[in-house]
């Protein structure tokens, strides 16, 4: 009893599922102490053709940072580094769309683009395509240029949201077309009618780490990432290419910041280059920490990653239901990060092993004497 | 003229000679002020140019470039401690997030509590001290990452700013406003505007403090025990530590400077802001790491100069100056041309990186 009791705590998915769970009962105790039972919380209602519930809303606000954190956590694992670029990228990749969406025709219809100038799905590639490049330039520099990661996507970081804004024409475009906003809320029929009750985003982030988990899964690409961000010399003399590997992972993280741009332009049904994906980079880099990956590369979990993902969108769920405003947020989350990262801290068991040979040891003493 | 062997050691040593001269000029190129003079040189190109497109509009005027340091004393002093975390192998990526808490805590205890302006100052130093000691033991003794620690340090700083108060207020206090508003004129290189008033060039006392931060900082980055352990636990922490130095307390004080260094910053830079508002200084810590990378110092540790962070600043400044007398460009385009400059220089340390270890 014992001996599974221990397998289970000493886990890799021990921390991040102890901390969701942690936080979701912080939900239900809240929802509890509002409204007098749990029952609320777990709730999920079918009205006007949406699932509508706490549980749906986490899930659903939470899709950006979980493909975000997808990203981030190949690159942190391969290259030890992490990628701050991709709230930048996000809003960037966001404007190129809309910008080919509505080419040429912005300025006349008061930055709104009343019709697609080209198919939705050609803005959608130009987009991907964006975050493809963005995610280049960034590799180049961390795998050729040998650049640390945090200032190669330094330059994104401040380069990339200027970008935006010049696509943008420094104003915030909306799209008035109704399919636009299918990405980030419930896809509709021409009535406005919805056919799938479960918001859309939530199946592409699935979609995401499905298809990532997989591939990870069933080709060499999962084991060699780890090798690399293990360590990058040996691996090469065993015959990997790090270079390609590492740049493989930064234009896959540049992609999934593309795709979390698209969801999240949709979610407004436009473009605002000065807040889009802003602050987003830190909370992605937080999952991937929450998950119990190390920020020094090497094994990563794509599970504790996701975990760690919605556990953040769960924590603010629950500070918003206390009332706490959107401003004064950060503090609390930085309250439970360095709970958690101090729970973590491999120096901890020492530390408290000296305290308490400390505490012990006048003890011991006075005995003798 | 024969020369004995001795004399010609001499001469090698000395540097004398043409093959001397040459050595100096490569062991100049390898070394790491080379860097900084780099932008030393790309500023005062950038700055001429200014001069000589916009002649029209006094860009070169000692007004236009005293303005330049009048507008930024917060970011001088906080680039230089930046450097500071960077040359000992850390990042802290708090200090916009503090900046902007310690404007909300004068404008809230002044305007709000009346409380004493110069009490105030201090008591934000030492709110100051307190958060880089914090921050700095979790990254010493927990030995946690220092991106995850200030990360956690920049959200609490900002979270805290809309605790104290989530309004904008704006700073009227009498003391605070004669620190502000003090102007030490210059009785030469004015101009006179289109009006015909004579305009005076004049400096902000806020400019003289935070270059008596920046020597100050330089100082004992250069010539005491501290500054050189830090330069040490940065170059390699496990040389250090072989070598007998108390890593675990360099970095603590590293910290807890640069916390010292911020509120310094964040109270020049709420005498140039005068007021307090959530969203102040926004992007600070990107524009203060911009600044030390710019100025030559690398990321990975044990290298860098703090008064490169100054050039580093006034590129920035420089540039976008250019972009707001351009006029026509959107504002987008500031940061583009900033991520191109920061391209440039990130890849040049990298060739040089390259081309010292092929000399090695």
């Amino acid at each position: 009893m014992n001996k599974t009791l221990r397998a289970i705590v000493s886990h890799r998915m021990f921390f991040p599922l102890a901390c969701l769970l942690l936080v979701l009962l912080l939900n239900i105790f809240v929802t509890l102490a509002s409204t007098g039972s749990v029952g609320p919380f777990f709730q999920i209602t079918l009205t006007n053709g949406t699932l509508n519930g706490p549980l749906i809303t986490i899930l659903n606000r939470s899709s950006e940072l979980v493909i975000l954190a997808v990203g981030m956590t190949i690159v942190v694992s391969c290259s030890a580094g992490t990628d701050i670029s991709v709230g930048a990228v996000m809003a960037f990749s966001g404007a190129v769309s809309i910008w080919l969406l509505g080419y040429g025709q912005l300025a006349q219809h008061d930055y709104h683009v009343v019709a697609y100038v080209v198919p939705y799905v050609v803005g959608l590639l130009a987009a991907l395509v964006t975050g493809a490049i963005c995610g280049a330039w960034n590799g180049f520099l961390v795998s050729k240029l040998k650049i640390q990661p945090m200032v190669a996507t330094l330059i994104l970081f401040t380069g990339g949201r200027g970008a935006a804004k010049v696509f943008a024409d420094g104003q915030i475009d909306k799209v008035d077309v109704p399919s636009y906003k299918f990405l980030g809320n419930f896809i509709q029929d021409s009535t406005g009618h919805n056919i799938v009750p479960i918001p859309t985003a939530i199946f592409i982030a699935a979609g995401v780490v499905l298809v990532t988990a997989l591939v990870l899964r069933y080709t060499a690409l999962g084991t060699n990432i780890q090798a690399v961000g293990i360590n990058g010399r040996a691996s090469r003399i065993v015959g990997l290419k790090s270079g390609r590997i590492i740049f493989i992972a930064y234009v896959f993280c540049g992609v999934c910041a593309a795709v979390a741009g698209m969801i999240a332009t949709s979610r407004i049904g436009g473009i605002d280059a000065q807040n889009c994906g802003k602050m987003l980079e830190l909370d992605a880099i937080l999952a991937v920490a929450l998950g119990g990956n190390s920020l020094a590369g090497g094994k990563f979990s794509l599970a504790g990653s996701v975990i760690g993902a919605v556990t953040i969108q769960a924590l603010t769920t629950v500070l918003y239901s206390i009332n706490v405003s959107a401003d004064q947020l950060p503090l609390y989350k930085a309250l439970v990060v360095v709970i958690i990262v101090v729970l973590q801290s491999p120096e901890l068991k020492p530390m408290i092993g000296r305290l308490r040979d400390k505490v012990k040891r006048p003890v011991a003493a006075k005995e003798v004497a | 003229m024969s020369m004995t062997v001795s004399e010609q050691v001499e001469k090698e040593l000395t540097g004398q000679g043409a093959r001397g001269v040459w050595n100096s000029v490569k062991a100049k190129f390898y070394g790491n002020n080379f860097l900084v003079l780099i932008t030393i040189v790309l500023f005062i190109g950038i700055y001429v140019a200014g001069v000589i497109i916009y002649k029209n509009k006094n860009f070169g005027s000692l007004n236009s470039f005293f303005d330049m340091l009048n507008s930024n004393p917060g970011l001088i002093v906080i680039a230089a401690g930046m450097t500071m975390v960077l040359i000992s192998g850390g990042i802290d990526i708090s200090v916009g997030a503090q900046v902007a808490m310690y404007c909300m805590m004068f404008a809230f205890f002044m305007e709000r509590q009346n409380v004493n302006c110069y009490v105030m100052i201090v008591i934000v130093l030492v709110t100051g001290v307190v958060f880089g000691l914090a921050q700095g033991a979790l990254v010493s003794y927990f030995k946690i990452q220092p991106f995850i620690v200030t990360l956690a340090g920049m959200f609490f700083a900002r979270g805290m700013t809309a605790v104290i108060s989530p309004q904008t207020i704006d700073i009227t206090n009498r003391d605070f406003m004669a620190l502000a508003t003090f102007k030490i004129k210059f009785p030469f290189g004015g101009y006179t505007n289109a009006a015909g008033a004579y305009q005076t060039p004049f400096i902000y006392l806020s400019v003289v403090l935070a270059f008596i931060a920046l020597i100050a900082l330089f100082v004992v980055m250069q010539w005491t025990s501290f500054g050189r352990n830090v330069y040490a636990v940065g170059g390699s922490e496990q040389s250090a530590l072989l070598m007998g130095l108390n890593v675990k307390r360099i970095k603590l004080g590293v910290y807890t400077v640069n916390g010292l260094l911020t509120a310094f910053g964040g109270f020049l830079f709420c005498l140039f802001s005068t007021g307090g508002a959530v969203e102040k200084a926004q992007g600070f810590e990107m524009q203060a790491i911009a600044s030390a990378v710019i100025g030559g110092t690398p990321l990975t540790g044990g290298v860098g100069n703090v008064l490169g962070s100054l050039f580093g600043v006034l590129v920035q400044t420089t540039i976008t100056k250019f972009i707001n007398f351009n006029g026509t460009l959107a504002n987008g385009w500031s940061s583009i041309v900033l991520a191109a400059i920061m391209s440039f220089f990130i890849i040049l340390q990298s060739v040089f990186a390259w081309a010292r270890s092929r000399r090695n």
